[in-house]
């Protein structure tokens, strides 16, 4: 009975959860339904998931109104491995926040910050779970005004000006994305995504698509940061409170790729305009400039959470490299690196959060010598750098390998060299910590203390081991993206 | 299809490149917020208009009217409307406090303090 009410509750037991906690205004108490809330959630996923390799496609009416005049929950293979990884995220991150935010924010704003974490938690379901393209507008907004109130919270008063920038940004992008889903709904007359697929092989007008074409691309672009539009995010990520970084960095770009992916190979897949558009080429420059700037730009920064936000543009790039590809080595590899670069970049920055803790800032200066004061720390944080660079054992090794293969089966052999050169710029900044933590005489301003507490660094290395795991064995991470890869390049053809 | 016969679109379009231009020239913060609501105010109309057909009434089936207007534009709108509301409430908020801390909301003023800052470290 409950099962089949499972799609909706993904979504809204976080999203009543949020109000109770500023209602009650406890800490204690908004954390510990916050662990709740996201533990039920990733259980969720997960039944969905297993179901949906069961059975297919899972579909939900709400209010019982049949799409697609109601809004309808449509569960398939690539959605439903993006609500496991929104899910465990934030399973991992909840738990290990208690202690970081009770050192970072006052005590009247920690409870705060817990119900922002649901809301931001439901708007991301809510995204990814969605058949609907103005529902998914709605949720964008929900999970975004989450972040900017999030990133506003940090402690330092750039943290204030990085929060407004990206609510112009970000205002901006889902702006733009209305703007594409009206002339959709114009030229159709329908906003749910299965039916919208199947009315534009039928539109033989052109122009008002490519008008939508275009300000979906650019809108969800800036909300996903694809290079040049990333100019919100290394600040929005150096200056919010660490739990918030390590998980906005590894969902809400992440669910923003997902709807670039379900715009591209499910809705525009089927009509003329995928064929018209040099849309592979453009997206493969902007990638390949995406990786290689910011890579660069990543290794002169002297601010650790700063670095490896540069490097999640670069990391980003990687992503949508794949989908430019557009075969099914490309788009698996792009849907694997959804999940390996989420748990990847989720464990670095919950690594740096407990650097934070005991170092105060996360300059290299006061990192130097971390490696024997903080060595469990230290050697995570080396591990997750080698991931980044995609060392073999590593989840990035998994990631690089399918996008060698693709751009191999793509005739392009020069992309081969990129990519692996690209992996030697991401060495040079993970050289730059290993040289600081392990080769530099310690920072005489911070030896006191050792390790960050228990509960922080176990639930960091809950991700490090998830990111060697996904590294050496791929039938879950390989086997799910590689499903959704063949579903959606099945409705592109 | 004569160009008054589209002045919706053309409105529309107006208000969306004047509020950009804004969001984007304007150095004072509040001013950026304003540009930002004419900027998705463009979008309501985009959606609105196209929703009214002359002549046509809510689509309530009855005897004698044959051309209904579709009500789901505006619906779609209100919600919008809603989430506009919520953006501007927020991004005031964030104003008020960028105030706060650093005594000013002009963009190149809070830049140049932030470099100081920087220079001091």
């Amino acid at each position: 009975m409950t099962l089949e009410h499972l799609p909706a509750l993904q979504v809204v037991l976080p999203l009543i959860s949020a109000p109770l906690i500023v209602l009650v205004r406890r800490r204690w108490f908004a954390w510990a339904l916050a662990v709740l809330v996201s533990w039920i959630s990733l259980a969720i996923a997960v039944t969905l998931f297993l179901e949906v390799g069961r059975t297919g496609v899972i579909t939900y009416a709400i209010g019982n109104w049949p799409p697609p005049w109601g809004i309808e929950y449509r569960v398939d293979a690539l959605n439903s491995f993006v609500l496991v990884l929104v899910s465990f995220t934030a399973a991992v991150v909840a738990p290990y926040a208690r202690i970081s935010i009770a050192a970072e924010l006052p005590r009247e704003q920690a409870y705060l910050l817990f119900a922002m974490f649901c809301l931001c938690l439901a708007g991301l379901l809510g995204i990814t779970i969605t058949g609907d393209m103005f529902n998914i507008f709605v949720f964008l907004e929900i999970a975004s005004l989450s972040t900017y109130v999030m990133i506003a919270l940090g402690q330092r008063r750039k943290a204030l000006v990085a929060a407004y920038q990206y609510l112009i940004m970000g205002t901006i992008g889902a702006t733009f994305y209305v703007i594409g889903i009206g002339l959709l709904y114009l030229m159709t007359g329908t906003l749910n995504i299965a039916d919208l697929a199947g009315r534009l092989r039928d539109v033989g007008e052109i122009r008002p698509l490519l008008a939508a074409f275009a300000f979906i691309t650019v809108g969800i672009g800036l909300k996903l940061a694809l290079f040049p539009l990333h100019q919100w995010l290394p600040n929005a990520y150096a200056f919010a409170p660490s739990v918030v970084t390590a998980f906005l960095s590894a969902t809400a770009t992440k669910v923003s790729v997902y709807v670039l992916i379900r715009f591209y190979f499910t809705i525009f897949g089927t009509s003329i305009l995928f064929a018209a558009l040099p849309t592979d080429e453009v997206l493969l420059v902007l990638s390949i400039a995406g990786i290689v700037t910011a890579s660069l730009v990543a290794v002169f920064q002297q601010d650790l959470k700063r670095m490896f936000a540069y490097s999640s543009v670069a990391q980003i790039g990687y992503i949508t490299l794949g989908l430019s590809l557009a075969n099914e080595a490309g788009l698996t590899g792009s849907i694997v690196h959804l999940l390996n670069h989420g748990v990847t970049k989720g464990a670095i920055f919950l690594l740096i959060g407990g650097i934070a803790l005991r170092c105060g800032a996360v300059t290299f200066d006061r990192l130097r010598g971390i490696g024997r004061r903080m060595p469990l720390t230290a050697f995570g944080l080396v591990i997750g750098g080698l991931s980044l660079v995609g060392i073999p054992g590593t989840a990035g090794f998994i990631t690089k390998w399918y996008l060698v293969l693709a751009a191999i089966e793509r005739g392009y052999w020069w992309l081969v060299a990129v990519i692996v050169a690209s992996s030697l710029i991401a060495l040079g900044y993970v050289w730059r910590f290993v040289e600081a933590a392990y080769l530099s005489p310690p920072d005489e301003r911070s030896v006191k203390q050792g390790e960050a507490p228990a509960s922080m660094l176990g639930f960091a290395w809950v991700l490090v081991i998830a990111c060697v795991y996904f590294g050496l064995d791929t039938s879950f991470s390989v086997g799910a993206a590689r499903e959704a890869a063949v579903l959606l390049i099945g409705g592109a053809r | 299809m004569s160009l008054a016969s589209h002045y919706s679109y053309w409105v529309t379009i107006f208000l969306m490149i004047a509020g950009l231009y804004i969001v984007i020239a304007r150095g004072n913060l509040v001013k950026k917020l304003i540009g930002l609501g004419i900027f998705q105010t463009s979008v309501y109309l985009l959606y609105i208009a196209p929703g009214k057909l002359i002549g046509g009434t809510a689509p309530i089936v009855a005897e004698g009217f044959r051309t209904y207007s579709n009500p789901l534009p505006h619906v779609l709108i209100l919600t919008a409307i809603v989430v506009g509301v919520a953006t501007l409430a927020l991004g005031l908020a964030i104003v008020v406090r960028i105030r706060e801390a650093y005594g000013t909301i002009e963009e190149d003023e809070i830049l140049a303090q932030d470099r100081r800052e920087e220079e001091q470290v």
